[in-house]
Order: structure tokens, then C-alpha cells, then sequence
């Protein structure tokens, strides 16, 4: 999957589950704060990646994922893993 | 002792989704049975139940609290929010006062077999999201709405089968005529998915009069075969009379007896002796007499067997006085979890309005209901004071007395 594809996918399906207008989400953005995450919110992040690119996320790999951008990378490195399997 | 009153109450039912649609459907008698295949494909002998979109609360509530939310607390939250707006309780209100909460609930089966089916696929538990929990207790329905409106006061899920509803109003009651609350949020919530009555429906205890849904709940005829399942949600604002009367709050009725009793038999059969009890204890709470009440709203579902214990035990205690009887489920079906609230409501209304609503499809009396003086149509006139039934599996009962509110 390109790059591009992973976040305009990730985008998507972000600013549909936690209900946020999408031009919030640019890739220097905090994800926390622009998704407005409280703890019980990381799980339904969890669910809507297994179900969107079809891996789960370990909680502990949230510590390491600060803005969008760092997001997408670890997306990136997740599917492009699973590509390569 | 505080004097109990209501100030509001809220309704979402098959019957109408709010006091005044419901108002006007009970005194048309007019029913919310209808036929879902859905429930045929899945295996059920009846497919009748009462039926009542789920609201769209998006515009409502946010993410968070609607995630958290299972079908039934929807309906209990759309009540909730008519009842409040009636008692003229906002926000800051409610920030400012111990109220509380005492909801009628005795299932949450779609949300827990949406979970496990989850699991079972994934084989990861995080999969369920982070609602799955809050919808999938018991106490969903309290716990969500004393969230949702940041309560303050008690906050308790009552669970009594067919009488939880009933339960939780009269268990309101005394909570605040001891002085322990001044306000409680009260009600019943029932989910109405297909997943919910498929254990109730093996029992074979619903009707199959398929063909004719609008006539297959028919307490006390002759020809009842069972009951129709239904559901929603209804709110009743219970506070003392002190704090209705400070906060200046429109007073629609006071809540004088409350009867409750345990058969000691059997799970499922009825008996006579423990309606007859809480029958008893409620008038003798009331400081009343069987003359004294005008209407008796009947929890009459239409069992065959059930109906006719009601039958004989209102019977036993109100041969003398032969108030008017109706069963409202002759219209909504049996709102199971929910039926106790509702029909308090169902019978406000009544109150308010001057009418008695009629027990539609009561045709052909049988030995036992030939004695009581049931209404087989809309009768226009005064009540002053009625009691309405409620019993579940176990052989729970509960019985209320409203009355008209005197200063």
C-alpha cells in the first residue's frame, strides 16, 4: 500500500470514528488532542485498525505514536510487514 | 415523613414516543403489535412483538456516551430527557442537587451476544471496543443515564423480571418519604431486539395469533393464548412535596401505597395469595380502602394462567367495590422490564386526562374475568385514585397507588 494511501485512508476512517472535522488532521497535529482521546478511547482505536488494515495495534506502541505522522509510519511499517509475509 | 409527588414523566413506547402520541393512543386504543419476520427466520414460534424505532441521538449525545449506550438505554434516555423537561429539571439542577437514580432493568442480550460473538471470531477481547462493557451490564441503563445527566444521588439498577419497573418506583418512593432522597429519577427500560426473547419465547408463553397482530394481546378474554413481547422505555420524577413546592414544579400526582410480595412457589406458575399480598400492603399503605380506588391498571399480560390469578386475587380484594379494570398491554404488549413504569405513566395520563383506556380485545370474559368490571372501550371520567399491578418470574409482585394530588 502507498504511503499516500495509508493516510488518506487513516484520515478517513479517524475522522469518522471519533467524529472530528478531517481538515484537523494534517500530519504535525498531536493525535491525542486532535482526536480528543481519553483512555477508553486507545481500545476503539485498537478496533478500528484491526478493522481497517487488518493488524492489532499493541497498546504499549501507542507510547512511541505522538502526531499523525507518526502514525502513518507506524502504519506504514505494520502493513508493509504483513505485505512482505 | 415526606409526602411523595410526581412532577414529570417521559415515554418512548410502541404506542407513541412521547406523553402526548401516547395520550391519544390510549384513548383511541389503539395497538403497536405488529409481525417481524426476523424473529420467524431466527427461530421463534411467535414473531409478534411491539414495535418503535431506535432514536437517532446523534444530535443528541456525543461519541462517548452513545458508545456506551445499548438499545434499551436509548429509549430510557429519550423518556428520561421528556420527563425531565416536564419537571423542569435542567443541567444546572442537577449539578447542584443530590438526584438520583432507580432504573427498571433485567437484561442486556444483544450487546452481550454481539460481544462474545466478537470474541469468538477474533479471539481477542480488546476487539469489543470500549463499549462493549458499559452495554452489556445489567445496570446499563442506570449507570448511562446517571453519567449522561452527572447524578448525584442514589444510583441503582433494579432487576425484578416483569416488575422491575414497578419496583424502582416504589423502591423511589420510600427512598424519599424516609427523607434519605429528595429526588429520584425513576423508570423501566426493555430492549426490543430479537436477540432478547428468544429464551422467553421457548417457554411457549407467547401468543401465535399471527394473523392478526393487532388482536393477539388479549388479556382476559377467553381465547388469550399467551402474550406478545414488547418494549421502550419509561421515566417517572419522583421528589418530595417540600422540593417540588420550592422549586415551584407542577405537580401531577402523588404516590401513596406501595404493596410488594413473594409468592414462595413456583418460578413461572402464579399464584393468587402473593398478588392478593402486595395487593394488601399497598392500600394498607395508602391508608385506603378497595373503595377507595377508581381504576386498577392490571398487569394482565394474556396468559392464559396469569391473567386469571390477577383475575381472582383483584377479585378477592376489590369484589365489594368493582373499581374499572383495563390491561394496557392489550395495546403495547408486555413491556417486560419496562411494563411497571409504563404503566404508571399509561395510567397518569388517564388521570390527567379523565379517561379510563380500554382493555382492546377483550371479547369473551371467561369464569374469572366475568367478576371484575373491565372496560371494553374508552370511558371518559374522573379518577381520583388507581393502583396499577405488576408481577414477574420468581413471583415477585408490586403493586402502586397514585392519587390525584391534593394540597
Amino acid at each position: 500500500m502507498q504511503f499516500s494511501e495509508i493516510i488518506a485512508k487513516t484520515n478517513e476512517f479517524l475522522a469518522e470514528e471519533f467524529e472530528i472535522d478531517i481538515t484537523k488532521i494534517t500530519p504535525q497535529a498531536v493525535l491525542k488532542d486532535t482526536l480528543e482521546l481519553d483512555s477508553l478511547d486507545y481500545i476503539d482505536l485498537v478496533v478500528v485498525i484491526e478493522s481497517n488494515f487488518n493488524f492489532k495495534v499493541q497498546p504499549e506502541d501507542f507510547v512511541n505514536i505522538v502526531t499523525f505522522q507518526d502514525f502513518y509510519l507506524y502504519v506504514e511499517t505494520k502493513v508493509n510487514a504483513k505485505e512482505l509475509v | 415523613m415526606n409526602r411523595v409527588v410526581i412532577t414529570g414523566m417521559g415515554i418512548y413506547s410502541c404506542i407513541g414516543k412521547n406523553l402526548n402520541d401516547v395520550r391519544d393512543s390510549l384513548f383511541q386504543g389503539r395497538s403497536g403489535i405488529l409481525l417481524d419476520t426476523q424473529r420467524k427466520e431466527f427461530g421463534y414460534r411467535s414473531g409478534l412483538t411491539g414495535f418503535v424505532e431506535r432514536p437517532n441521538l446523534k444530535e443528541k449525545l456525543d461519541r462517548r456516551a452513545r458508545i456506551m449506550l445499548p438499545e434499551q438505554g436509548e429509549y430510557a434516555y429519550m423518556a428520561t430527557i421528556e420527563a425531565l423537561g416536564q419537571a423542569g429539571i435542567d443541567m444546572d439542577y442537577l449539578d447542584q442537587n443530590e438526584v438520583g437514580v432507580l432504573y427498571g432493568n433485567d437484561s442486556s442480550a444483544k450487546p452481550v451476544i454481539e460481544c462474545i460473538d466478537t470474541i469468538r471470531l477474533k479471539k481477542d477481547t480488546m476487539l469489543v471496543g470500549s463499549g462493549a462493557v458499559f452495554q452489556t451490564m445489567n445496570s446499563t441503563v442506570s449507570m448511562n443515564l446517571a453519567t449522561i445527566f452527572k447524578l448525584k444521588g442514589i444510583n441503582l439498577t433494579v432487576s425484578a423480571a416483569c416488575a422491575s419497573g414497578s419496583h424502582a418506583i416504589g423502591l423511589g418512593y420510600h427512598l424519599i418519604k424516609s427523607g434519605l432522597q429528595e429526588g429520584i429519577i425513576c423508570g423501566g427500560a426493555q430492549e426490543l431486539n430479537h436477540f432478547s426473547m428468544g429464551s422467553f419465547d421457548a417457554l411457549s408463553a407467547f401468543s401465535i395469533h399471527e394473523a392478526h397482530p393487532t388482536k393477539a394481546s388479549r388479556p382476559f378474554d377467553r381465547s388469550r393464548d399467551g402474550l406478545v413481547p414488547s418494549g421502550g422505555a419509561a421515566t417517572v420524577i419522583l421528589e418530595s412535596l417540600e422540593s417540588a413546592q420550592r422549586r415551584g414544579a407542577a405537580i401531577l400526582g402523588e404516590v401513596v401505597g406501595y404493596g410488594f410480595s413473594s409468592n414462595g412457589g413456583h418460578i413461572s406458575n402464579p399464584t393468587v395469595g402473593g398478588p392478593v399480598r402486595s395487593l394488601a400492603m399497598a392500600l394498607r399503605d395508602a391508608g385506603m380502602s378497595a373503595a377507595d380506588i377508581d381504576y386498577i391498571n392490571a398487569h394482565a399480560t394474556s396468559t392464559p394462567a396469569g391473567d386469571a390469578s390477577e383475575a381472582k386475587a383483584i377479585h378477592e380484594v376489590f369484589g365489594s367495590s368493582k373499581p374499572l379494570v383495563s390491561s394496557t398491554k392489550s395495546m403495547t404488549g408486555h413491556e417486560c422490564w419496562m411494563a411497571g413504569a409504563s404503566e404508571i405513566v399509561y395510567s397518569m395520563l388517564m388521570l390527567q386526562n379523565s379517561f379510563i383506556a380500554p382493555n382492546i380485545n377483550f371479547e369473551t370474559p371467561d369464569e374469572d374475568s366475568e367478576k371484575l368490571n373491565i372496560a371494553t372501550k374508552t370511558i371518559e371520567q374522573n379518577i381520583d385514585v388507581f393502583l396499577s399491578n405488576s408481577f414477574g418470574f420468581g413471583g415477585t409482585n408490586s403493586s402502586l397507588i397514585i392519587k390525584k394530588y391534593i394540597d
